[in-house]
């Protein structure tokens, strides 16, 4: 009986969107980068920016919008939508396009004009803790990027124990708790699907981040996206959030 | 030049005969050693046109690039995992063993996927884009109504396609009928059945098209039908089905 009245709202709605058009969810935005697409240049063209945000990340914003709209998921933050459709690894098909807003989202605040260099302060204490060494980080962080098979993207997340989630039956790589990991993921999956991490830092090795400046040399792109884009400053309030989040649960 | 000859030879037993006097580069010495040890040494296989034969429907930078850069990297890196894999059976060293597993599958499916890709691929002037005749014309109107509908589900499949992967034409030889599956990222479509052939292999990475389509993959698909080479699949069909 639910399951009937439930429908016949879906179908409702439906029938509402389909004489106003489409109702804008205005969670979903095309949120733009912190900087004009041409501050990164020369080191990563205005012209890959105008197709990497203008094109890829707005059709997955736009191809989000129609599959939320009228369905349970609308309302939902993105968050919750990517947690929810991730569904254990057998992915709804909002997943791919959920995922895709927020990491790229989540990619453009990793970059400024003139960044690079190294972090400093806890952040840097923290790297040095957990990899050994600034150096030893780099190496692991940009191995993790060129060896990614395929689309996906490099994370350097807090890892930590106390939270938890539904879907963080398989998370990789689980070695230990409370400390800074390395992690990479295929396609549009991120960290936050496993529900233990604190995603601080990530790259985008789908070929179309890179392809129109560098081809198929990806570890150029990411050796440059290091040496000349990451903004540590960026990395350094995610470990601040991570911490408070982590020390009011 | 002497040791990028050595390397493209396919038996390094030769090069050595052949090059005995001249010093052997470290690469060269270790695929000399690989040799000894009966291994394969991979290499790239030629066109059978030219980079720009297929234009416009794909350049011919987006063809260089494909065949020199990306192909020739699957190769190289297929040949390093070889070759320590033989080096850890050799040591009985299972868990390298075991760990080698997936570049063996992502590189070495990579240099079967290109390898079968580049013979799907005809100039328009040497039958490029000419449909199907014969018993593969026939079999493709039993099995998915008609020559449009088959395209139809190849570029929805291909289009629908997250990230990296394929989307074949191939034939179930145990059932007797052709599928189109896709697989991901390099995995070759034997890994989506045992009795799988491909006759078709479509390349959906971003690198198969970005620098003339963009984001614009639908575009890629539509045109790429253009220039296929049917005869070869054709070819494999005929052969396979009897
Ligand atoms: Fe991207
Ligand atoms: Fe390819």
């Amino acid at each position: 009986m639910l399951r009937h009245i439930v429908f016949f709202v879906l179908l409702f709605k439906k029938a509402c969107c389909a004489m106003q058009g489409p109702k804008v969810n205005a969670k979903f935005e095309l949120k733009p980068p912190p900087y004009p697409l041409n501050a990164l240049e020369p080191v990563m063209s205005q012209q890959t920016l105008e197709f990497h945000w203008g094109k890829h990340h707005k059709t997955y914003v736009e191809n989000l919008k129609k599959q939320v709209v009228g369905t349970e998921l609308d309302g939902k933050t993105l968050e919750e939508i990517i947690v929810t459709s991730y569904n254990k690894g057998d992915i709804l098909p909002p997943f791919n396009n959920a995922a895709q807003v927020w990491n790229h989202d989540f990619f453009w605040e990793c970059m400024k004009p003139g960044g690079g260099g190294e972090p400093s302060g806890e952040l840097l204490e923290l790297i040095e803790r957990d990899f050994g060494s600034f150096e030893k980080f780099l190496a692991e962080f940009k191995a993790a990027a060129a060896t990614q098979f395929g689309s996906g993207w490099a994370w350097l997340a807090y890892r930590a124990s106390k939270f938890d989630a539904e879907n963080a039956e398989n998370p990789p790589s689980p070695d230990e708790d409370n400390k800074l990991v390395v992690i990479k993921s295929p396609n549009a999956v991120n960290p936050l699907v496993w529900g233990c991490y604190y995603p601080l830092l990530t790259i985008d090795v789908w070929e179309h981040a890179y392809y129109l400046d560098f081809q198929n040399r990806r570890p150029d792109y990411i050796s440059v996206f290091m040496d000349k884009l990451v903004s540590w400053d960026a990395v350094s309030s995610r470990l601040e959030e991570a911490k408070a989040l982590i020390t009011s649960t | 030049m002497a040791a990028r000859a050595l390397f493209s030879s396919k038996t390094l037993a030769r090069v050595v005969r052949n090059d005995a006097a001249k010093p052997l580069g470290v690469g060269v010495a270790a695929a000399a050693a690989m040799h000894s040890r009966g291994l394969h040494v991979y290499t790239l296989p030629d066109l059978d046109y030219d980079y720009g034969a297929l234009e416009p429907a794909i350049s011919g930078e987006i063809m260089q690039l494909h065949h020199q850069k990306h192909h020739q990297t699957y190769i190289t890196n297929y040949n390093k995992a070889l070759e320590q894999l033989d080096a850890a059976v050799a040591k009985a060293d299972s868990s390298t063993v075991v760990k080698l597993q997936n570049a063996i599958k992502f590189n070495g499916g990579g240099h079967i996927n290109h390898s079968i890709f580049w013979k799907n691929l005809a100039p328009v002037r040497e039958g490029g884009g000419e449909p199907p005749k014969g018993s593969l014309g026939w079999a493709i109107d039993t099995h998915f109504g008609s020559f449009d509908a088959l395209i139809q589900k190849v570029n929805a499949e291909g289009a629908a396609l997250q990230g990296s992967g394929w989307v074949w034409l191939g034939l179930d030889k145990e059932l007797k009928r052709l599928v189109v599956e896709t697989t991901a990222n390099q995995d070759p479509l034997v890994t989506k059945g045992p009795n799988l052939v491909p006759l078709l292999g479509v390349d959906v990475w971003e690198h198969a098209y970005y620098l003339q389509y963009k984001n614009v993959r639908p575009d890629y698909l539509k045109n790429i039908w253009k220039v296929i080479n049917w005869k070869y699949a054709s070819e494999v069909y005929e052969k396979e089905s009897s």
